[in-house]
């Protein structure tokens, strides 16, 4: 589904991966583990196609083409969807008219009719259980006033609305309380199937005992040091990050 | 070598004026005709504003004056039916359906729906010969006290316009829409003045749209004079659409009353110059004013809104949100001088200017003041002039939104703010069309007037 060969970016100048490798298949679950400033961000946000990363080196393939050569609605609409570590207020745009115009923006792609605004609320209501996320959030304007554990949950419902092939999930865990990790850790597992696939990026173990990964991977200082099976995560959190800072 | 322009246009202006005195004086009551020497003499003295006018820091209106143009102090009967020719952006709206040509009340208006006893609604001109006791005490009162050269120069060729008196205790349900069409085989400078009387707790809207018909240079001096009586409610909302080489200059006086509530809203689309003045008096206690704008231009538009206004009673409240999105060489400036004086207090006054420039070259000058003479108040201001949210952006195209959408749905957004002031909901959903519309770059001045569309 995804192969990523040997990845090197820089941001204004200054290289921040330096050769990453990472091949993911349909049905997986892939856990990005690493220390404060390793390049975790940066790779979640080269995959969506932020502008500000430059790719120096290396190739990005994803089912198949080039996904460097694809703007980020393109990437969104063939399937990758990024959950941000600090999502966006968006303030005067309301959460109805920019999940309905994406939605849509899925659908024209797909070559299937847009949904009317009957079948689209119904759409709504319905993804609005997987996330526990209630209606006063969804009335509002995009993350506007929205609580750090309600953005992330909103995360999660727009990836609900939009069934993704390929999830980055950013530092999701980052801000949630135990009760609203279980509940954004249900909404993800239960949008898992043997088709999509999965990258959990993360500082801590906590979320992956909700999210159980097939593979591990550390990213040290722009290149991954270490790949492994689940048990690496339990690891790491037993020795910390300075284990691997010395191995490597 | 750089030429230097002599700007002779105040001399040629009072000239012109004086050597037709005979004609603006006539079919005009005597205390129209009384007023013009005084407002012709500040005129003069002042000159057409240039940079050095303080408070036209931003705008110089000097080469807007140097274009040829003929003046009309006499009505010019229109060889084609206005109603057939036009129709404007705004209706699908339930109004009162009014129309002015080059700032005189239309001859062939057809009649007006059913107002409430004792509206009186119509021509400016009209209603000062036949109703002199509806207009003569208040005529002047609000615009002879300014020093604005435009103000004056308005008050010394006033012949017409619309005037509205709504007495005591009377709500006009329908908005009146009231349509300034520019349309004349030459360019022309029209003069509009304008009177709104709200009796005790009475209520009505004024929609105003100005148009252009033909592609004619246009100066447009138009002049509102407004009294909210104690109690009363006024909404006045300008859509401003002329062609991009016309200019607009507008003047909006209102004295309030104790607990009158005023409410405006400036949308300006497209029009080349375009100054607009607000000149706002809390007279009366827990009197409120909500002032409103919104200008989206390009090419080389220019939008300056100036607005003052006096809190000179305590448990006055104010409100102002004006908001600019500027493309291509376009500029935009604001005012906004709120002034409480010594025995205001209790006063509230609030403001904010917020802008978008989507080019390198575009321009915006905004500059609060606050004047605060009471000490028990509280006011605010802020300002800013900024970039589309690159953050933002982002954020919607990693949702499957295409560049373009996303934009204009953070433009929109922006923008939508203002309208949301609006408090007629037809009205409401009909300009968040034009906006957006404007926005998408598919409404031209005059789109849907039926002839003669910008090339």
């Amino acid at each position: 589904m995804l192969q990523i060969k040997n990845l090197h970016t820089s941001v204004e100048g200054k290289e921040i991966l330096k050769g990453i490798s990472i091949d993911v298949k349909p049905g997986e679950i892939h856990a990005i583990m690493g220390p404060n400033g390793s390049g975790k961000s940066t790779l979640a946000n080269v995959l969506a196609g932020h502008e500000k990363y430059q790719v120096t080196e290396g190739e990005i393939i994803y089912e198949g083409e080039n996904l460097l050569e694809q703007a980020p609605e393109e990437r969104a609409k063939n399937g990758i969807f990024l959950s941000f570590q600090y999502p966006i207020e968006i303030p005067g745009v309301s959460m109805v008219n920019f999940l309905k115009t994406a939605v849509n923006e899925h659908r024209k792609h797909k070559g299937q009719e847009p949904l009317s605004a009957s079948q689209f609320l119904k759409l709504m209501e319905e993804k609005k259980k997987v996330v526990e996320i209630s209606s006063q959030l969804t009335n509002r304007s995009v993350n506007e006033g929205f609580s750090g554990g309600e953005k992330k949950r909103n995360e999660i419902y727009q990836m609900a609305m939009l069934e993704p092939k390929l999830a980055i999930l950013d530092e999701t865990d980052s801000g949630l309380d135990i009760d609203a990790l279980r509940v954004v850790a249900k909404g993800v597992n239960a949008l898992k199937s043997p088709e999509n696939a999965t990258i959990v990026v993360t500082h801590y173990q906590r979320l992956l005992e909700y999210i159980v990964p097939d593979y591990v991977h550390v990213l040290y200082d722009g290149k991954i040091v270490k790949s492994a099976g689940k048990e690496l995560a339990l690891e790491l959190e037993e020795k910390g990050y300075d284990w691997i800072k010395n191995e490597s | 070598m750089t030429e230097t322009i002599k700007y002779t246009a105040t001399e040629e202006l009072a000239e012109l004026f004086t050597q037709n005195r005979e004609m603006y004086e006539e079919g005009c009551p005597g205390f129209m005709n009384r007023v013009r020497s005084d407002a012709l003499e500040k005129f003069v003295k002042a000159g057409i504003p240039s940079r050095k006018n303080e408070n036209y820091k931003y705008t110089d209106l000097r080469p807007v004056f140097q274009n040829d143009f003929s003046v009309l102090p006499r009505y010019v009967q229109q060889q084609v039916d206005l109603h057939e020719m036009f129709h404007c952006d705004v209706p699908q709206l339930n109004t009162h359906l009014v129309l002015l040509i080059n700032g005189w009340y239309y001859g062939h208006n057809r009649k007006i729906g059913q107002l409430p006893d004792g509206v009186v609604l119509g021509s400016l001109n009209h209603v000062a010969r036949e109703h002199p006791h509806l207009i003569e005490k208040a005529y002047n009162q609000l615009a002879g006290k300014s020093d604005d050269p435009i103000a004056n120069l308005n008050t010394a060729m006033a012949k017409d316009g619309l005037f509205l008196y709504v007495p005591d205790n009377v709500t006009i349900d329908k908005p009146i829409q009231i349509v300034n069409l520019l349309y004349a085989k030459e360019n022309t400078f029209a003069v509009q003045r304008n009177m709104f009387v709200l009796g005790k707790n009475s209520e009505a809207t004024i929609v105003f749209c100005d148009h252009t018909l033909n592609n004619n240079y246009y100066i447009l001096n138009n002049l509102s004079e407004c009294f909210p009586e104690e109690d009363s409610r006024f909404n006045f909302y300008a859509v401003q659409n002329m062609h991009n080489g016309a200019v607009n200059n507008t003047h909006f006086f209102a004295d309030l009353k104790a607990r009158a509530n005023l409410h405006t809203n400036t949308l300006t689309l497209n029009g080349g110059v375009v100054r607009n003045n607000l000149n706002i008096k809390l007279k009366g206690e827990y009197a409120h004013a909500d002032l409103n704008g919104l200008a989206l231009a390009d090419e080389e538009q220019h939008i300056d809104n100036f607005i003052a206004i006096d809190h000179s009673v305590p448990n006055c409240t104010s409100n102002q949100l004006y908001k600019n999105i500027l493309d291509e060489q376009s500029s935009g400036a604001f005012t906004g001088r709120i002034h409480v004086l010594r025995d205001a207090q209790k006063t509230e006054a609030y403001q904010r200017n917020n802008n978008v420039l989507l080019s390198e070259t575009a321009e915006m000058n905004t500059k609060p003041q606050l004047i605060i003479d009471a000490d028990d108040v509280r006011c605010s201001h802020g300002a800013t002039v900024g970039r589309i949210d690159e953050d933002a952006l982002f954020y919607l195209r990693t949702r499957g939104i295409n560049e373009k959408e996303a934009r204009l749905m953070i433009m929109f957004a922006f923008a939508d703010e203002v309208l949301s002031q609006v408090n007629i909901k037809v009205l409401r959903q009909r300009l968040e069309e034009l906006v957006n519309r404007r926005l998408r770059g598919e409404l031209g001045p005059c789109q849907s007037c039926s002839f003669n569309r910008r090339n």
